[in-house]
């Protein structure tokens, strides 16, 4: 183990000057993301929101890794997101679970911990500490295909929980679900998070999903991809089902929902300029 | 809703019911043309396309069964059964030999073909193009290649038509596991790339495993292959324990014997079905766990 680096007031994640570019100099140029500056602090709830093609998913995959900036960088807990991606610093969940089919739920959620050369018994172990977690322990024999939509996403949460990650990155996790479940869902992932002081950066299009599960909800643009505001939620911590019928919560959705609304009449001026 | 066991238990009892009633509805048509066809057999349009019913062309199926329990050779020992079951375990055994090495072959074709393109761009039209030459020639070249290289020319007959098996039975393995490796779905290989997995890890936890749906079809086809393979090569080199060499040479004295000839062509069949078992049970355990839908 390598000494931690971590002081109590250094951030989750810092951003910088993030630029991303696909298919530069050519006829199909596409700026996915431009200056994006952003800071995370350890514990803290992020929420990205914004119209489709404004690049949420392209910043969650350059904080993880998965792509590489054209410009400006990225640091999670003090180290670069390579470094971070090859120590499994973090965990990650898409909208699609994406369990392995033939892999049962336990070992589903030990993958990660295969990876990193865990011993069995302690990735069972793990595994069953994870499973309770989600609480789903009576189904660690099962076939991801003989669980509900739901039950499959909370498995694929614990195993993006399984190495007790720092930091949480999702992609839309509960898109695939429906309202019933999805809020369900929500008051887990926040009980979850609160437990382990997970920090989590959370892609979404729903208003009240983003409201309800974040401290800061940002707000980006489209064409080039940038954000456009930051909403404070604070509405605390210890949200019940209440939080979702208080005043307060809908006076945040509503300056959400206005942040977003200026984006399309300014995307829908611009679109008249452009003729 | 039904109990899935019994509904397991019960669709195999009528799988077994009707693979029994093929072999009758078979041997019923087999009888009846026998019955009512004509002897010397009969034009339509002008052409000789019915074919003869007398007992030469087509023997009873009960004088073929008869067969079985008679010696082979007047006043041998061994009974036509006997021999026949060894000829097919024979070939049996060189089957299985070449599907499993072939598909062994296949998968690692596969996966040097999904890891290095030019690999894939360098060997792919050869593959393909191999699969166009037909056995019958192949053998007797393989056969003489091999001839030169050992003395003993009648010992290693075998090992020719197990190198033509091979050769039949790779292809379809290697095509169905490429397309399997390379249909991995973007998420998953995002989520092997987010813990830092390299190509050949993800190949092992992920690729393969996606692949083997794809790849239960292919060896199915691989099974067949070989068993043609094999037996086709024994009959065109005349491998001295095949099936193959035994229906060659009853073949050439089924003037004299006519239902001789079958009892070699039942155990060619025969060796087809077990291989067939075979291939079933690896694809059934390939299988276990995985969705019903996929079966």
């Amino acid at each position: 183990m390598e000494t931690p680096m971590t002081s109590p007031s250094q951030p989750a994640v810092v951003v910088t000057g993030l630029n991303k570019i696909f298919n530069h100099g050519q006829p199909n140029q596409v700026d996915a993301l431009v200056d994006i500056d952003l800071e995370v602090q350890p514990g803290e709830f992020i929420s990205l929101i914004g119209p489709s093609g404004c690049g949420k998913s392209t910043l969650l995959r350059l904080v993880a890794d998965l792509l590489e900036p054209t410009s400006g960088a990225v640091t999670i807990n003090g180290k670069s997101a390579h470094q971070a991606r090859v120590d499994q610093d973090y965990g990650m969940a898409f909208q699609q679970s994406g369990l392995f089919e033939w892999r049962s739920v336990e070992r589903n959620i030990e993958l990660p911990l295969e990876l990193k050369g865990w011993d069995k018994a302690k990735r069972r172990e793990r595994a069953k500490e994870m499973l309770e977690l989600v609480k789903l322990p009576e189904f660690a024999q099962h076939m991801p295909w003989q669980l509900s939509g739901g039950m499959q996403q909370r498995v694929a949460i614990a195993r993006a929980l399984a190495s007790h990650p720092k930091l949480l990155l999702m992609d839309e996790p509960f898109g695939a679900l429906d309202e019933m479940t999805r809020e369900h869902m929500q008051a887990e992932l926040l009980r979850i998070c609160a437990a382990a002081g997970t920090t989590v950066i959370f892609v979404t299009h729903s208003i009240p999903e983003a409201v309800y599960l974040a401290d800061r909800v940002v707000v980006m643009s489209p064409r080039p991809g940038r954000i456009t505001e930051i909403v404070n939620v604070g509405l605390g911590r210890g949200r019940t089902e209440l939080t979702r019928e208080a005043g307060e919560f809908f006076a945040r959705v509503t300056e959400v929902r206005e942040a977003l609304r200026g984006i399309e009449m300014a995307d829908a001026a611009r679109g008249i300029e452009d003729r | 809703m039904s109990d899935p066991v019994v509904a397991k238990r019960s669709g195999r009892g009528r799988r077994i019911a009707m693979f029994v009633l093929a072999f009758v509805l078979v041997a019923l048509a087999w009888e009846g043309y026998k019955a009512v066809g004509p002897k010397a057999g009969g034009e339509i349009f002008g052409m000789r396309i019915l074919a003869s019913t007398n007992d030469r062309a087509m023997p009873h199926i009960w004088d073929m069964l008869a067969r079985y329990s008679d010696p082979e050779i007047r006043g041998g020992t061994e009974t036509i059964f006997v021999v026949v079951l060894r000829a097919a375990w024979y070939s049996f055994r060189c089957s299985l030999a070449a599907f499993a090495i072939g598909s062994l072959l296949g998968i690692g074709l596969a996966v040097l073909m999904a890891r290095f393109r030019t690999f894939e761009r360098a060997v792919m039209p050869y593959l393909v193009i191999s699969q166009t030459v037909p056995i019958i020639v192949l053998a007797p070249l393989i056969f003489s290649l091999m001839a030169y290289q050992s003395r003993d020319l009648a010992g290693e007959t075998w090992l020719a038509a197990v190198l033509l098996g091979i050769f039949l039975a790779f292809f379809p393995v290697a095509m169905g596991t490429l397309r399997g490796l390379r249909d991995t779905p973007a998420a998953p290989l995002e989520l092997m790339d987010s813990y830092a997995a390299g190509w050949w890890k993800t190949l092992w936890k992920l690729r393969f495993p996606n692949a083997v749906p794809y790849l239960a079809p292919a060896l199915r086809l691989a099974g067949a292959a070989a068993v043609v393979g094999v037996t086709v090569s024994e009959i065109s080199l005349g491998v001295r324990f095949g099936v193959g060499r035994l229906i060659l040479s009853y073949g050439q004295e089924a003037t004299s014997d006519p239902p001789k000839l079958y009892t070699a062509v039942f155990g060619a069949a025969a060796l087809g079905l077990v291989m067939a078992a075979v291939v079933l049970g690896i694809d059934r355990l390939l299988m276990r766990n995985r969705p019903p839908e996929a079966l």
